[in-house]
């Protein structure tokens, strides 16, 4: 390392700390080639590291685990009269709550129906909306993209990691449930509510559907939530715009009156996954709750990249 | 001028604009098709005449779009009239028919008395109906007096139907909907034989109370003979061969023969009063002769409130092919199953679809062992109390009841006393509630079932009855699923009446017993138990005490129960992959649109200025407007060359900022260029890696330490990590021991200082800093711009905005000043500071200008020069 000729410096001198560090950038070589190369820009590895330390991931982590107990915890000390339920078949929600403690899997299921509607919806837009609106209310947006990260990188990356947290969210809930009702109220095969009982492999499977297809619809709200979080530079905003829309959804679901047309409304196909909870599992709800929610998803995700190519950041 | 929508705000107009014509075109598409334009017109009809007097019939005439077009006649249920057809023929009008609705004789405006569709007076009536319709222009007409024509209706209109279809060949259609085969089985079921069995009491009141009396007396409008034979029948609880004959000529069953026209038979499962096996006879009649036939059971029934308007769409499938010549004729076998699906739509259980392809070939049995030991049951002495199953009339109250007690039954909560079975393999100990009345019930249950089955139609099991002291039996049979918790349940409600003549007292008697015709959804592990009880409230009891002892067949402890099943596919409407194709075709073109985009954007990147790639910056004509028309920088040029200090210099609002953003490649330029080492700036131009920048304060991730956040945004750019200088950011950073806290908890000049360092990270060619002296103290300040000129020397480039001058003038080696988006002036700073010639400062002026004037040179005193804020204010001072 050489020194430059110091008398061509005037000026205050620096403190005699500091005075090192400004020889060595002196004396660092002119750089050619810096080795960047836009495909290694914000590797999944980094971006999962970036996610994982925010409180917000822990916060979610800690209700997702807290959840289960909780539920197992009022059900034992609930009265066994007022969960041992009537044979009424007439609100699938009042059948799995009275199942619940029939067993591991039947506890999963009911921790996945009185999670799905809610908790899940706003855990994912949480994850999907929260990643880029964030970054912009940091202000750190704009100096990942001066890196640069290509836009459609940077959101693809940010896509890949908030829907594998959405997934992670939907797969530890009903995994730990699943546990938790286990330890709970024992390994009895599962039944169904609408009468029968499943082997426990069959049983499991079906929990294993069940999850695979809330996971398919809450890429709806995932699709919603990261729209939102580009258009706008406030997290809350698109998480709540996100939530919102579902909830708008459901109300005009419950609209009977818009007849076969709630077919379209995105949500209208939420708890389609009842459908495999019967002796057999029947497809066909499925398959358009499937249908409809990809399309409305990719319609979100194609704006999304639209929008962000062409958007002036001024956050 | 600007315009009233610009900008993001265009975008949410748009978007709401959007949103809301959504909506308007859903209210109005829901609107509009409940509102077509049908048009009707009321008539009294000449009927049959009746004791010599004229009787007119009430009709109405829904008339749809195009005509002339295939007609309906639409025959309400017993009790009721043509206005309880309205929804139903408005609905069948809007797809294309002439609908006649009208009262039956003998019900609402209508003349006449009730002849129970007798075929000299109802049938007779809608043969003049029909011919009615053939002088309607509207109704298309297959010859002279003969109109296309279809018959519809439920109950009593549905007979109507089949009976008229049997006596008048101009029909080309029925669709008859929960009626019966031979009223006189409907009202004496016997479930053991063909003699007349036990009087369906409750049913035949209700339906003698509905045809409500106008007329005085207790017939009101029913026909004198019919009415006698019924309060014979009433009082007695006996069969007479008058009444027989009377309720078989107003049957189907002697016409069926004869039927020619393709019928459709709906049948309802919960159905008390017409139960699943009169629409089989039905079917087997017509078809027999080769007619084409279909059989549906659907949900609902006489015991659940159903309205003419559901039958639509089975009737409209039916009637389309014949009538209007669309389609083709669907004869297959449908069976709606309760309980085998979940509605996506409400959380509750609902019926799925069965499909079979025929009605006759796809029945077929599973043998179920039942077991238990003989039991005797008792029937109280004036036939109280009995077992409720049904309350006719009521709807669906009294399932739901039978439903609720059998479930609060569990083992042991409430054992039937007395005569219950004795404690077995497979004894029944629950049976409770208001279905099952203890002591009156023999219970035969079959072991738990290994699989699931399909409980389809009416089961056969052989019993063997002793009555104890008298010659004949009244017995009611039921098929009752009891899950593995002890819960029963009765499918359908519906029990089988049992009537056996000539015992002798204490000598065994075998019987065939039909148990009644059910469609329920075993689950594996259930079982099934065959119920003998001794009372059934619906039903006449004999009042004399009685006991009865039941046992399988030849007194044995097994016996085979012939469960009716259904060979048939459930959800048979096909999978609608289409939903599913679209879904994942939307999902696919995301994948080329995207490659498509990438592309592009490596094609536009490739162009780089020859001579300029050892030019830093260089910006031409850069204009940007904003949405709303405002221009923050309006045509400015400028170039920055290796190892400049560059200050931009301007006030607040002068351009600066969106001038270095468009360099950062975050906004797009109006028009204009901007270069980096000759490479054209754009969003992700790979030219900016070797740019450093701090723009408009830091941008760090406040949930990492100072540490942390240098770390994951030199991990971010994908560069080696020994490029990185860490060691050397840190130091520029100089926060100590207080990089490993949070920076959430940074004071303003230690985030700035982090982001200067995050800036010089790998130490980049090209460092653009953005009031770079924010929140730092004056040796901060001092130490800062000293790094900056050092850094400067290495052959690299500093660009900093700022609007402190000194600041500016201390560190800078060029000067480019903006205002308004303009440039002002560009160069070195001495060059700016000294603008207008050299400078000779002298003590005292007065002596120099006259010393000057002596030696020939003219001089004037004017201000020196020395500052660039004077300079800068100056330049700007014009328009401030």
């Amino acid at each position: 390392m050489t020194l430059p000729p110091t008398g061509e410096l005037d000026g205050p001198r620096p403190p005699s700390t500091r005075r090192g560090t400004h020889d060595m950038l002196a004396g660092v070589a002119e750089a050619r080639d810096n080795g960047f190369s836009s495909r290694r820009t914000l590797r999944t590895g980094v971006e999962f590291v970036r996610q994982l330390r925010r409180r917000r991931t822990h916060l979610v982590a800690l209700v997702l685990l807290a959840l289960p107990l909780i539920i197992a915890l009022a059900f034992q000390v609930s009265s066994p009269e007022s969960s041992s339920g009537a044979n009424n078949r007439d609100f699938t929600g009042q059948l799995l709550v009275t199942l619940a403690t029939t067993g591991a899997t039947n506890f999963a299921l009911f921790t996945e129906f009185a999670s799905a509607s809610f908790l899940l919806v706003v855990i994912v837009a949480l994850f999907c909306g929260d990643t880029v609106a964030s970054e912009a209310s940091w202000s750190s947006l704009r100096y990942l993209l001066a890196i640069p990260v290509p836009r459609g990188r940077l959101l693809r990356q940010k896509l890949i990691v908030a829907l594998s947290l959405s997934l992670g969210a939907n797969v530890l809930l009903p995994a730990w449930a699943l546990v938790v009702g286990g330890l709970f109220f024992g390994w009895a095969p599962a039944q169904s509510p609408l009468g029968g009982s499943f082997t426990t492999g069959e049983g499991l499977t079906r929990l294993l559907i069940v999850v695979g297809y809330v996971s398919l619809q809450s890429l709806l709200v995932a699709g919603l939530a990261f729209l939102f979080g580009v258009l706008t530079d406030a997290p809350l905003g698109a998480v709540g715009g996100a939530t919102l829309v579902v909830v708008l959804s459901n109300i005009l679901d419950s609209i009977t009156a818009l007849g076969a047309y709630r077919r379209f409304l995105p949500t209208h196909f939420q708890y389609a996954w009842l459908d495999a909870l019967g002796p057999a599992v029947q497809w066909d709800n499925m398959m358009r709750g499937a249908g409809v929610v990809l399309t409305y998803s990719a319609a979100f995700f194609a704006l999304a990249w639209w929008r962000f190519q062409r958007k002036d950041i001024v956050s | 001028m600007r315009a009233p929508f610009q900008g993001r705000r265009r975008l949410v107009a748009v978007a709401g604009t959007a949103v809301l014509a959504l909506v308007a075109a859903l209210v109005a598409v829901v609107a509009s098709s409940t509102d077509a334009p049908v048009r009707t017109q009321s008539q009294m009809v000449a009927g049959t005449a009746e004791n010599g007097q004229p009787v007119t019939l009430d009709t109405s005439v829904y008339l749809p779009r195009t005509v002339p077009a295939p007609a309906i006649l639409l025959a309400h249920g017993f009790g009721g009239s043509k206005d309880d057809l309205a929804d139903a023929a408005r609905s069948l009008a809007r797809r294309g028919y002439v609908v006649l609705a009208y009262s039956a004789r003998g019900f609402g405006r209508s003349g006449g008395l009730v002849h129970l569709d007798a075929p000299e007076y109802e049938v007779a009536d809608a043969s003049k109906l029909i011919s009615y319709l053939a002088t309607l222009p509207q109704v298309l007409r297959d010859a002279p007096g003969d109109p296309r024509v279809g018959v519809a209706g439920p109950s009593y209109g549905g007979a109507l139907g089949l009976l008229t279809a049997g006596h008048d060949r101009r029909i080309d259609a029925v669709a008859a909907d929960i009626t019966w085969n031979d009223l006189s089985e409907a009202l004496f079921p016997n479930a053991a034989g063909d003699q007349p069995g036990v009087f369906k009491k409750q049913w035949a009141g209700v339906l003698f109370a509905a045809a409500p009396g106008e007329q005085p007396g207790a017939c009101g409008r029913f026909a004198p003979d019919l009415c006698a034979a019924y309060q014979r029948a009433a009082a007695t609880g006996e069969a007479d061969a008058e009444i027989l004959a009377l309720l078989r000529a107003a049957s189907p069953a002697g016409v069926l023969d004869r039927i020619t026209a393709p019928t459709l038979l709906t049948q309802g499962e919960r159905d008390s009063l017409f139960s699943l096996g009169q629409a089989d006879a039905n079917a087997r009649g017509i078809a027999a002769h080769g007619t084409p036939v279909k059989e549906i059971w659907r949900s609902g029934g006489h015991d659940r409130t159903t309205s003419a308007a559901d039958l639509v769409p089975y009737v409209d499938d039916w009637f389309g092919p014949v009538l209007q010549g669309r389609g083709r004729l669907d004869t297959s076998f449908e069976v709606a199953v309760p309980g085998s699906g979940i509605s996506a739509d409400t959380g509750q259980t609902v019926a799925r679809s069965l499909r079979a392809d025929d009605g006759a070939t796809s029945r077929r049995t599973n043998q179920v062992a039942v077991a238990g030991p003989p039991q005797t049951i008792y029937a109280p002495a004036g036939g109280s109390p009995a077992a409720v199953t049904t309350v006719p009339g009521l709807g669906a109250l009294l399932t739901d009841a039978a439903a609720l007690s059998g479930a609060a039954a569990r083992p042991g909560s409430a054992a039937s006393p007395g005569s219950a079975a004795p404690s077995g393999p497979a004894a029944l100990t629950g049976l409770a509630g208001l279905a099952m009345i203890p002591g009156q019930v023999a219970a035969f249950a079959s072991a738990p079932l290994p699989t699931g089955m399909l409980v389809g139609g009416s089961s056969t099991i052989t019993l063997q009855v002793t009555a104890r002291d008298t010659t004949d039996a009244t017995l009611f049979a039921s098929l009752v699923v009891v899950d593995p918790d002890g819960g029963v349940d009765l499918p359908n409600g519906l029990v089988a009446p049992i009537r056996l003549t000539g015992l002798r007292p204490g000598v065994p008697k075998s019987v065939t017993v039909t148990l009644p015709g059910v469609v329920a959804q075993i689950p594996a592990g259930h079982r099934l138990v065959v119920a003998v009880g001794t009372t059934d409230s619906a039903y006449h009891l004999p009042t004399s005490p009685r006991g009865y002892t039941i046992a399988l067949d030849g007194a044995s402890v097994r016996g085979d129960l012939a469960v009716a099943t259904i060979d048939g596919r459930l959800a048979g409407s096909g999978l609608p992959w289409s939903w599913l194709v679209v879904g994942a075709a939307a999902m696919a073109l995301l994948l080329p649109g995207a490659l498509v985009a990438e592309v592009r954007r490596r094609r536009r990147r490739r162009a780089v200025a020859d001579g300029l790639e050892t030019v830093p910056v260089v910006i031409e004509g850069l204009v940007k407007e904003y949405g709303d028309g405002y221009r923050a920088v309006d045509g400015v040029s400028f170039r920055v060359e290796s190892g400049q200090v560059v200050g931009l210099l301007g006030p607040n609002g002068a351009g600066k900022t969106t001038a270095l953003r468009v360099l950062m490649g975050l906004i797009r330029p109006t028009a204009g260029t901007v270069r980096l080492f000759g490479e054209l700036v754009e969003p992700g131009a790979p030219v900016l890696s070797k740019v450093g920048t701090l723009v408009e304060g830091p941008g760090l991730l406040p949930h990492l330490s100072g540490r942390d956040n240098l770390r994951l945004f030199w991990a971010a750019t994908g560069r080696p990590p020994r490029d990185a200088r860490l060691d050397a950011a840190l130091e520029i950073a100089g926060l100590g021991p207080s990089i490993e806290r949070r920076v959430g908890t940074y004071s303003q000049g230690m985030r700035q200082r982090l982001a200067i360092a995050q800036a010089m990270l790998g130490l980049p060619e090209l460092l653009v800093l953005d009031e770079p002296t924010n929140g730092l103290d004056p040796p901060q300040i001092a130490e800062m711009r000293e790094v900056l000129r050092r850094y400067a020397t290495t052959g690299r480039t500093v660009v900093i905005s700022s609007h402190l001058l000194a600041e500016v003038e201390q560190t800078c080696t060029h000067v480019v000043v903006m205002h308004k988006g303009l440039l002002v002036a560009a160069g070195p700073v001495e060059e700016i500071v000294g603008a207008g010639g050299t400078q000779l400062a002298v003590a005292n002026p007065e002596e120099a200008q006259r010393i000057l004037a002596a030696a020939g040179m003219t001089s004037h005193v004017m201000p020196a020069q020395r500052s660039l804020e004077e300079v800068f204010l100056k330049m700007i001072g014009a328009d401030q």
